[in-house]
């Protein structure tokens, strides 16, 4: 099983994650993967509160989680792999070598970002970011819960919001 | 009578519409859906919700959050949202018999909030079946 998801989602652990990604794909541990939060004791606790004690939960930085990549990889329950943003995915993909795809489950408004689905907002800069994840090798595209269809990045790029 | 006819003093932060679902149903019971502002998640990132949160707070005075879900974005925003200000209770799992003794008991600060609380786990049962 290991890890059945790399995710680049802008609320980290929320329902979607927990609930709507958690519970059909028998979710064991979640890998989160911020620089920030990695050093930060009461934020790695906020997020800790909210998950079921069944699901184990990491901190990582870019640097730890492609150091331990081979390990969360060869687990036999499955996990999921969150990052915050587009950098973040990028910097550990191009850390570890070892991730081939890649979910886009919530990048949301913010001032500069133009809307593409209902959870994907895109600066110019983040379009060309993915451009070039993709052209990197990695298969990218966009699923906020398994009980939608998965969206192409070709798609994605060329969507207005709906 | 123990109603207060002022604005909200109490934010319900919900995935889609179901805070303003709720706020909805508490006016049509008691008449009191104004002591509740309701917040939603939908169109904002984490950093967006939190400043949202952090505005309903301050700028209602509230002394109480009611969430959804306790791994929910809007849990997380509202503990981010309130981490200095300690006189603010968050309650997770929010339920209309929650929110209808919070608002007809006049409640407020964390004494409401584990009040309410109490009153929204007490609510949650299964009916037992019917013989036919």
């Amino acid at each position: 099983m290991s890890v059945v998801l790399y995710r680049i989602d802008d609320r980290l652990i929320h329902g979607q994650v927990v609930v709507g990604w958690g519970q059909p794909f028998n979710i064991r541990f979640i890998v989160l993967v911020d620089d920030a939060v990695a050093t930060s004791d009461w934020e790695q606790d906020l997020y800790r509160a909210g998950v079921p004690p069944e699901m184990e939960l990491f901190f990582e930085s870019v640097e730890g989680a492609a150091r331990r990549l081979p390990e969360f990889e060869g687990r036999a329950d499955a996990g999921i792999v969150l990052a915050g943003d587009i950098a973040t995915m990028q910097r550990l993909i191009d850390a570890s070598g070892a991730i081939h795809k890649v979910n886009l489950g919530g990048i949301h408004h913010r001032v500069g970002r133009s809307p593409k689905l209902r959870y994907v907002f895109l600066t110019a800069a983040e379009e060309q970011a993915l451009l070039a994840m993709a052209e990197g090798g990695v298969s990218v595209s966009a699923q906020d819960v398994p009980a939608c269809e998965p969206v192409s990045l070709r798609a994605v790029l060329a969507g207005s919001g709906a | 009578m123990t109603s207060r006819a002022t604005g909200p003093r109490a934010i319900v932060a919900a995935h889609g519409d179901f805070a303003a679902g709720l706020i909805s149903a508490v006016q049509m019971i008691t008449g009191q859906g104004a002591a509740f502002r309701a917040v939603s998640q939908v169109g904002l990132d984490a950093a967006s919700l939190e400043v949202v949160m952090r505005e309903a707070v301050v700028s209602h005075g509230a002394t109480v959050v009611f969430t959804d879900l306790p791994a929910g974005s809007c849990t997380i925003a509202a503990r981010k949202a309130t981490r200095d200000l300690p006189d603010v209770a968050v309650v997770t799992g929010a339920n209309l018999p929650m929110l209808l003794d919070f608002v007809m008991k006049d409640g407020a600060g964390r004494e409401g909030a584990e009040r309410a609380a109490a009153k929204g786990r007490d609510a949650i049962t299964v009916a037992p079946a019917v013989q036919a």
